[in-house]
């Protein structure tokens, strides 16, 4: 396994709020990682960290096992897509493909011209005058055709509806596919992406709470629903995630079952179901929030 | 795709259930990783993993840098397996629902009679239509 970002102990403080606080994790070369949370939890101070576009805290960051900040070599293979890009004064959509096509060495000209014309992008209009969802699309041509060897996308799609996300999605998989690289994906819309995701990270609160295959994830929680007497007996001494009770009824997400457990409970009446990705980050993220307004 | 189990597994079985069916015959190209890939809008990694199942099982046979074909002796070896995995999965949930429902297993067998017989008699017709090649 080659390592393309290598991250440890890495910390970074903005006076006393740790925005990113002791996260150590590595990215696989040619997959596709999901980096998932809520919003303000550091998904976007950890990409700029990992870009050189900040200075870390303590901690060091490896990108194609140089440290970023400042350097050319490593910085010129890597492209970072983010949700409010900014542009120089006068910038039309063309120029901004024209200085990608210089910045990039692998850039694809005939692919960046399909997609600009796929997602109806105005090249003839100034930055500043295009719609949220006409300047989101001008990134992803620029994500996609650039073919980085590491591209980042942090929340790539303001604005962009759902047949733009889709063919997105469409195009991503299937470049992807032709030439294999590594792809950061971040997003809160974790139900449209799940499925193409190879590897998953999960921050909240500036720390890593979940560094696992997406594979492994899968059926790692299960919802437990049935009498409300029946399911808490069953919840009892378990890792619950989330608890619902309606009239005599409950349902409860519970992780770690083995299938031997499950079959239990389905034997003693009770409904077992599958929870989707973006439930088990939900029900992760939320129980940190909880906790912080009790105590 | 559902949520509960793998993806690759149930990349395997959407195969699996083509082959069963004869959709995909013995000595048939299978689609190739890219195209799973892209049909299902999954990582193509997920997608190598359930044709690598397939492989590894002795189902499908790689010709390089041809594609993908189903082995000789595939559907059978399937159909075997299948009948073996049939009770527990698909028997035992429908007593334990029919006991739920108070559904004594004279009367089970009896509605497992009624609708077996018209979907024995569509499956039937089905399988002659295609015998006759149309």
């Amino acid at each position: 396994m080659t390592a393309i970002v290598e991250v440890s102990d890495l910390t970074k403080r903005y006076g006393s709020l740790a925005a990113v606080d002791d996260v150590s994790f590595v990215v696989r070369e040619h997959a596709i990682t999901g980096l998932l949370g809520r919003n303000g939890a550091g998904k976007t101070t950890l990409m700029q960290l990992i870009t050189g576009q900040e200075f870390v805290t303590s901690g060091t960051i490896r990108l194609f096992g140089q440290p970023p900040l400042e350097n050319a070599a490593v910085l010129s293979r890597t492209c970072f897509i983010k949700e409010s890009q900014t542009y120089p004064d006068g910038f039309k959509g063309e120029h901004v493909l024209r200085v990608a096509s210089w910045v990039f060495p692998h850039w694809d000209g005939a692919l960046a011209r399909d997609l600009v014309a796929e997602f109806r992008v105005p090249l003839d209009r100034r930055m500043k005058k295009m719609s949220r969802g006409q300047a989101s699309a001008i990134g992803v041509v620029v994500g996609l055709a650039s073919r980085a060897e590491l591209t980042i996308f942090d929340e790539p799609y303001a604005g962009l509806d759902a047949v733009a996300r889709r063919a997105f999605y469409d195009r991503l998989l299937a470049d992807y596919a032709e030439h294999p690289r590594t792809i950061v994906l971040s997003t809160h819309l974790i139900d449209e992406v799940a499925d193409l995701l190879e590897h998953v990270l999960v921050i909240d609160e500036g720390r890593l709470i979940i560094d696992a295959a997406a594979e492994d994830l899968r059926g790692s929680a299960t919802t437990v629903s049935g009498r409300q007497a029946d399911v808490e007996q069953f919840a009892r001494g378990r890792d619950v995630l989330q608890t619902d009770v309606v009239g005599a009824f409950a349902s409860v997400t519970v992780t770690g079952l083995t299938p031997s457990e499950r079959a239990a409970a389905a034997a003693a009446g009770l409904e077992v179901g599958p929870v989707s990705l973006q439930q088990l980050v939900i029900g992760r993220t939320r129980g940190t929030a909880r906790q912080e307004v009790a105590s | 795709m559902d949520d509960e189990r793998p993806i690759f597994l149930q990349v395997a079985e959407l195969i699996e259930n083509q082959i069963i069916d004869g959709a995909m015959p013995e000595g048939a190209q299978v689609p190739s990783i890219n195209e799973l890939a892209a049909f299902h809008r999954i990582n193509p990694a997920t997608a190598l993993k359930g044709i690598t199942r397939l492989v590894d099982a002795g189902l499908l046979f790689k010709q390089r840098g041809i594609g993908m074909f189903v082995a000789d002796g595939a559907r059978s070896r399937l159909l075997d397996q299948r009948r073996e995995a049939f009770s527990e999965q698909y028997v035992r949930p429908l007593v334990a629902e029919a006991a739920k429902l108070g559904i004594g297993s004279d009367e089970l067998a009896a509605m497992i009679r009624r609708q077996a017989v018209p979907a024995l008699a569509a499956q039937r017709w089905r399988t002659t239509d295609k015998e006759a090649g149309r």
